[in-house]
């Protein structure tokens, strides 16, 4: 376990390949590496295949009788379904670029980490079983027999996989690495090859809407303790709405806003705003996750958890939806939505009410990312701030793997952190926007016992951090990803101690001047303001922000 | 599944030892998972155990730590509302040990 491993020795990776050929070099199980079985239960919720229990530490992982068949024929089915996964299957030439550029390889110096091999994984099998050449040629043309061993290494290798895609910004061929590892997982779904980290959100989600199970009345007792918070911190009541039919807008954010810390703060935040701005908005509490661990699982999976957003969408008559800071949420609302349960035609093309600027990129999917509708009213001056507010912070900015390579946000939080804080540092250039390296436990990977691999994984972002750390006495990383509120602080307390981790919108809210506020004194975590006298001796907030 | 043995009973837990119904939860299986921590449970943990067995019977979940620092400070004083006491209490983190000895399920999701 890497808690009992110092960031010393664990940064002594060992990069020699071994001796033999990878064929030949059977996959080790190595505890906290990998994720727990999914119990029985998960998958029976919501009808997936071969319900058991299993540890993926057995020998016996109790397959169906027909395995081999089920594999074989998803794959034939994908194969002619995605022309994507065949070209991907039969383009590689094997040049190495993607190698090196891949965190878990980084940081685990293991070659089936290396892109290139881990997607040979289920190259070999293509060649074996779909090409005249493997067929005849066998080993000699990269093809292998499929086995319960094969299985086992695609399980262990696809779950080491993110899907953050940054190989696939360096693969001349444009190979994405994340489809790969998508259709592997779905293969192994079928066998009932699930983890319990994932399992479990999913049957959460889809019977109760959200992730996290979060019933209707924990969502809005939730939102009332944040409201007090607020109210202690500014002297404003806030008042939100929900399930409110005839709102203009519709807010949807991931559930891990609303639960665990910091991403609360960052709910605070969006809290603050949408009151400022006076916007005619509503949450819901039946379209109560933005994210979408289905989509670690099947597309099919990830289609139904997310008909939900679309169908209380036109429930409530909404005009458009806008959406909070999540990374994974908006791979799938960006790239997926549309196609899945769309087209979205009873709303109408996504309007600022503030601003009157149309966002015409959501013009089809109808959802507008919150860091585009912030950094909009920022840029037509109709937010107030103070920045020395966050004077106590050196800020730096973590891009989320999903909204950066995803859906190319790169200078909307930028621009808002700049706008809001006075003390703004960038990581290397290799370590940012399109380069951005993942938080190491992206794609469902953010589970307890896996944690060396998170922290194997966190290698490269650790160190990113830990440099501007060094240089300039950055302090705290930013982002707008609900994984990464929930997965840095671990990884920073490893990597680079002394940094805390925030939402944008958190840091946004800290300096927003609002209309009728009290003197502040306090920040979004109830920690003194550094520097700011409190007129009143009010002295009987002693809470810490975070676990 | 694993089981966690107690006075004759076999109670089914998940791999990191919570409980997998949280209605075969009594007070002497809190003690035992404590005990074997190396913990004696005071009235202090107790105090905890019960808020977040009566929160979870309500919610279906257990509270996040904003609500359980916050309705400790009301019930038992300021000195008792903060997770620096918690932490003092159950070292191994008031989400994580506190929500296990108290039979509650480990929250799984974004967090």
């Amino acid at each position: 376990m890497a808690k009992e491993t110092t960031p010393e020795e664990l940064v002594n990776v060992d990069y020699e390949a071994p001796k033999k050929d990878w064929t030949e070099t059977p996959v080790e199980f190595r505890e906290g590496m990998y994720c727990y079985g999914s119990r029985p239960v998960y998958l029976q919720e919501v009808g997936f295949p071969n319900p058991r229990e299993w540890s993926p530490a057995d020998e016996d992982w109790k397959l169906p009788e027909n395995w081999k068949e089920i594999v074989l024929t998803a794959m034939e089915e994908r194969l002619s379904k995605y022309r994507s996964f065949r070209v991907f299957m039969d383009i590689c030439v094997r040049c190495g670029a993607c190698a090196d550029k891949c965190h878990f390889y980084i940081g685990s110096g293991d070659p089936k980490n290396m892109p290139v091999l881990r997607a040979e994984l289920i190259r070999s099998i293509y060649r074996k079983y779909f090409t005249i050449g493997g067929k005849l040629l066998g080993k000699r043309a990269g093809a292998r027999e499929l086995t319960e061993d094969v299985i086992k290494e695609w399980w262990y290798y696809f779950y080491q996989c993110t899907e953050c895609r940054r190989c696939s910004v360096f693969c001349p061929y444009g190979i994405d690495q994340a489809e790969i590892t998508m259709i592997g997982r779905e293969i192994l779904n079928l066998l009932g090859l699930q983890t319990d980290w994932i399992g479990g959100p999913v049957a959460n989600c889809y019977k109760k809407g959200n992730h996290l199970g979060l019933e209707p009345h924990a969502i809005t007792s939730n939102i009332e303790y944040l409201l007090d918070d607020i109210e202690e911190i500014t002297g404003i009541t806030i008042e939100p709405s929900f399930n409110r039919k005839g709102a203009e807008i519709l807010f949807v954010t991931p559930s891990g806003d609303l639960f665990g810390d910091p991403g609360t703060y960052t709910a605070m935040g969006y809290l603050m705003l949408l009151h400022e701005l006076g916007l005619d908005y509503t949450w819901s509490t039946y379209a109560s996750e933005g994210g979408n661990f289905g989509f670690f699982t099947s597309m099919e999976m990830a289609k139904r958890l997310n008909y939900k957003i679309y169908a209380e969408a036109k429930r409530l008559g909404v005009k458009w939806i806008l959406g909070g800071e999540c990374g994974h949420m908006w791979r799938v609302l960006n790239q997926y939505m549309d196609t899945w349960n769309g087209p979205a035609d009873f709303m109408e093309e996504p309007v600022s009410p503030i601003t009157g600027t149309k966002f015409e990129n959501a013009k089809s999917t109808k959802m507008v990312h919150i860091c585009e509708f912030t950094a909009d009213l920022i840029k037509h001056n109709k937010l107030k701030f103070d920045p020395s507010r966050n004077d106590h912070l050196n800020v730096t900015f973590h891009d989320s793997c999903n909204t950066a390579r995803g859906m190319g946000i790169f200078d909307e939080p930028r621009f808002i952190i700049k706008n809001v804080c006075n003390n703004f540092f960038e990581m290397s250039s290799d370590a940012t926007r399109e380069k951005t390296f993942c938080c190491g436990s992206g794609s469902g990977l953010n589970a307890g016992e896996n944690i060396e691999l998170r922290m194997r994984g966190g290698m490269p972002r650790g160190h990113a951090v830990k440099r501007v750390q060094e240089k300039y006495g950055v302090n705290m990383l930013a982002n707008i990803c609900a994984i990464d509120r929930a997965v840095l602080p671990p990884l920073m307390d490893y990597w680079a101690p002394g940094v805390d981790v925030c939402g944008t919108h958190e840091l946004l809210a800290n300096a927003l001047v609002m209309k009728g506020e009290i003197k502040r004194t306090q920040d979004l975590r109830l920690e003194d303001l550094p520097g700011v006298e409190d007129d009143d001796d009010d002295d009987d907030n002693n809470e810490e922000g975070g676990e | 599944m694993a089981t966690l043995d107690f006075e004759g009973t076999s109670y089914e837990v998940d791999e990191d030892g919570y409980l997998i119904d949280w209605q075969q939860w009594n007070e002497g299986l809190a003690g035992a998972m404590a005990k074997e921590d190396g913990l004696e449970l005071g009235e202090a943990h107790w105090e905890v155990i019960k808020f977040l067995r009566d929160y979870f019977e309500k919610y279906q979940i257990a509270p996040m730590i904003k609500i359980l620092t916050k309705e400790l400070k009301k019930k038992y004083g300021k000195e008792k509302g903060n997770t620096k006491y918690l932490y003092e209490l159950y070292p191994a983190g008031p989400a994580k040990q506190a929500c296990r000895y108290a039979g509650l399920p480990k929250p799984t999701g974004c967090v």
